[in-house]
């Protein structure tokens, strides 16, 4: 391979890696906060792409105001979810809750479906469709505001964790949730909290990708397994080894593709988050220990 | 005295027996062949039931083993040419051994990561179905299987798949039954109730744990192989994780920790899809409603549920 096609590959993997590292940090929020995975995290980003398309084409929103009002959205459908779904149970074994969550994103798959129909739809390019000629390989303007608005989502999330009262409290609550509650953290709304937080997060993960692969209602699945993949490759617990997961795992499996055949593309990451789980379950710079007897 | 237990612990089996054996009297073509399916469901829940009721893992890969079971059988008795019960054998075999080799890791995971692994292998294991063209027909699948026969008898029409399915169904839910009044059973539901208690107690989780998902996995392979001969083609559709998800809602609905459930789940499942479809496009929904509902409401499933009322009714003062 010529270094412009392995350029290519890379950058195109570190977009999808933005978005797989957007959904881990939506995975490590809530486990950090509640200690729950929350199989329905995919769905999120599907919902904040198709949401902002649907404000941007049907009801006429501008760019900018269409994405941010899908985000609000969709952080309110986190919110719901938690309430309805996961806060009657909360004290529920785990086998209980997983499949709560699992049928929460069926339900939220199922609904999208009915509501906005079954196509693929795509927001604009946020600044042009024009691409950048970088050291051979062509890089579309969209792929930048994607690198961007991560780097500023690890940003704001490491102030978010140091240096707020909330973000202290919800390291705390991961850390010891009883002892949280002792010094009078009130733990269940830090569920509520971690819930509509990782929604935003994951929408807005889905918002800056939808110019450049189109959102259709089943695609949160896939998303959500590999965003885990991400997760767990990172070290489930930990925000920035959540994105630097993703990053990784995106350029694995874009890679892959130029190497092995384009088939086997969703296995490779399946692959990853097998071979985490059997070898090392805390991951490359895990907090959380792996659960094994 | 001996009498008395074993009468009492077969009577109910004999007469869902019975009522199962004289219900093809009653009912059209088309719902014997729904029955069949439910027989189908009725033993890949079983299965399952055994593995998350009784040993409390969690499997969200299961439709896999459904799916290796099915194509072995698909594959050596049209690519090979091989007789029905050799593809049967291959389908128990080759589904059991696989669980052997995925479950020795995956089942020292617990909970979410468990749960993830075999989410991850199952997909995995869809993907194979679709790439491995040459052997698996690809997205195509396989046609032409030949259906089931004793010497010169062969099984062509509804009814005969009927007996031949609950047969089997009852078969292993007596089997199933065994195991869970036996040692092994109850060493599975202390590990279920405490790992680590089990284990100060003597007990070798590992090796429960692994031999229950491989039991899990030879009940699947089994029901793919006479799926395959009953349909007389497949293709990876049946085996993805969709169905994983219907079958560990089969479980949970039914009561995880009943056969009984099992068995109750798989008929509720399979013949609400024939009642809703007035509301087709609606099923995707209501099906995760009923899901969450059952959970939040009655997480215990609908048999210890449904029992657990009656006998609070039948206790209450007057």
């Amino acid at each position: 391979m010529q270094l412009s096609q392995i350029i290519q590959f890379v950058i195109s993997g570190l977009t999808a890696g933005s978005v797989y590292g957007f959904t881990a940090l939506g995975f490590t929020i809530i486990f950090n906060a509640t200690g729950i995975i929350n199989f329905a995290q995919g769905e999120f980003v599907m919902l904040g792409g198709l949401i902002s398309v649907y404000f941007y084409q049907s009801l006429k929103f501008p760019l900018f105001p269409a994405c941010l009002a899908a985000i609000v959205v969709v952080m309110i459908i986190g919110g719901l979810f938690e309430r309805l779904a996961i806060y009657p149970r909360r004290n529920s074994s785990v086998i209980t809750l997983i499949i709560i969550t699992i049928g929460g994103s069926i339900f939220i798959k199922g609904s999208t479906m009915r509501i906005l129909g079954e196509d693929p739809m795509a927001l604009p390019a946020f600044s042009g469709g024009k691409s950048i000629a970088f050291l051979g390989a062509a890089i579309q303007p969209q792929a930048i505001w994607v690198a961007f608005v991560t780097l500023a989502a690890v940003i704001l999330l490491r102030i978010f964790y140091q240096h707020t009262i909330l973000g202290k409290a919800m390291k705390a609550s991961a850390d010891n949730r009883e002892a949280a509650k002792i010094v009078g953290i009130n733990v269940s709304r830090l569920t509520l909290y971690s819930f509509a937080f990782s929604a935003a997060i994951g929408a807005i993960g889905g918002v800056v990708v939808t110019p450049m692969i189109m959102a259709v209602f089943d695609m949160g699945g896939m998303i959500g397994l590999k965003g885990f993949a991400a997760a767990i490759l990172g070290g489930l617990g930990n925000p920035i080894g959540s994105v630097l997961g993703g990053l990784l795992l995106g350029v694995l499996e874009s890679l892959s593709v130029g190497i092995i055949s384009s088939g086997y593309k969703d296995a490779i990451s399946l692959l990853v988050l097998l071979s985490v789980l059997f070898i090392r379950p805390s991951g490359l710079f895990g907090l959380a220990r792996g659960e094994r007897t | 005295m001996e009498h008395d237990g074993i009468l009492r612990k077969y009577l109910p089996i004999a007469i869902l027996a019975l009522v199962l054996a004289l219900l093809p009297l009653f009912v059209s073509n088309y719902q014997a062949k729904i029955l069949i399916f439910v027989g189908i469901n009725a033993i890949l829940a079983m299965g399952l039931c055994l593995l998350m009721g009784y040993a409390g893992q969690i499997s969200l890969g299961h439709a896999a083993f459904y799916g290796i079971g099915a194509y072995a059988s698909a594959i050596m008795t049209t690519k090979y040419g091989f007789s029905v019960w050799l593809g049967f054998l291959a389908a128990i075999l080759l589904s059991g051994l696989i669980a052997l080799l995925i479950g020795m890791p995956s089942l020292r995971l617990k909970g979410h990561y468990l749960a993830m692994a075999t989410l991850g292998f199952g997909e995995i294991i869809t993907v194979l179905f679709v790439e491995t063209d040459t052997l698996t027909g690809g997205p195509e699948g396989i046609v032409s299987i030949p259906p089931i026969s004793i010497g010169k008898f062969i099984f062509t029409t509804s009814q005969h798949y009927y007996y031949l399915v609950w047969g089997i169904a009852i078969l292993l839910f007596v089997i199933a039954l065994n195991i869970i009044h036996s040692r092994v059973g109850r060493a599975l539901r202390a590990l279920h109730g405490s790992e680590i208690a089990a284990q100060a107690m003597g007990v070798n989780t590992s090796k429960y744990k692994i031999q229950i998902f491989v039991l899990s996995a030879v009940y699947a392979g089994i029901a793919g192989s006479l799926y395959a001969h009953l349909v007389n083609f497949i293709n990876p559709t049946p085996f993805t994780l969709t169905y994983s998800i219907v079958l560990v809602t089969i479980v949970v609905i039914g009561g995880m920790s009943s056969i009984w459930g099992a068995v109750a789940g798989s008929f509720v499942l399979t013949l609400l899809p024939e009642y809703l479809r007035a509301f087709q496009e609606y099923n995707l929904i209501i099906y995760a409603l009923i899901l969450v509902l059952t959970m939040i409401f009655m997480p215990q499933g609908l048999v210890p549920g449904v029992a657990g009322l009656f006998a609070r009714l039948r206790f209450r003062q007057p």
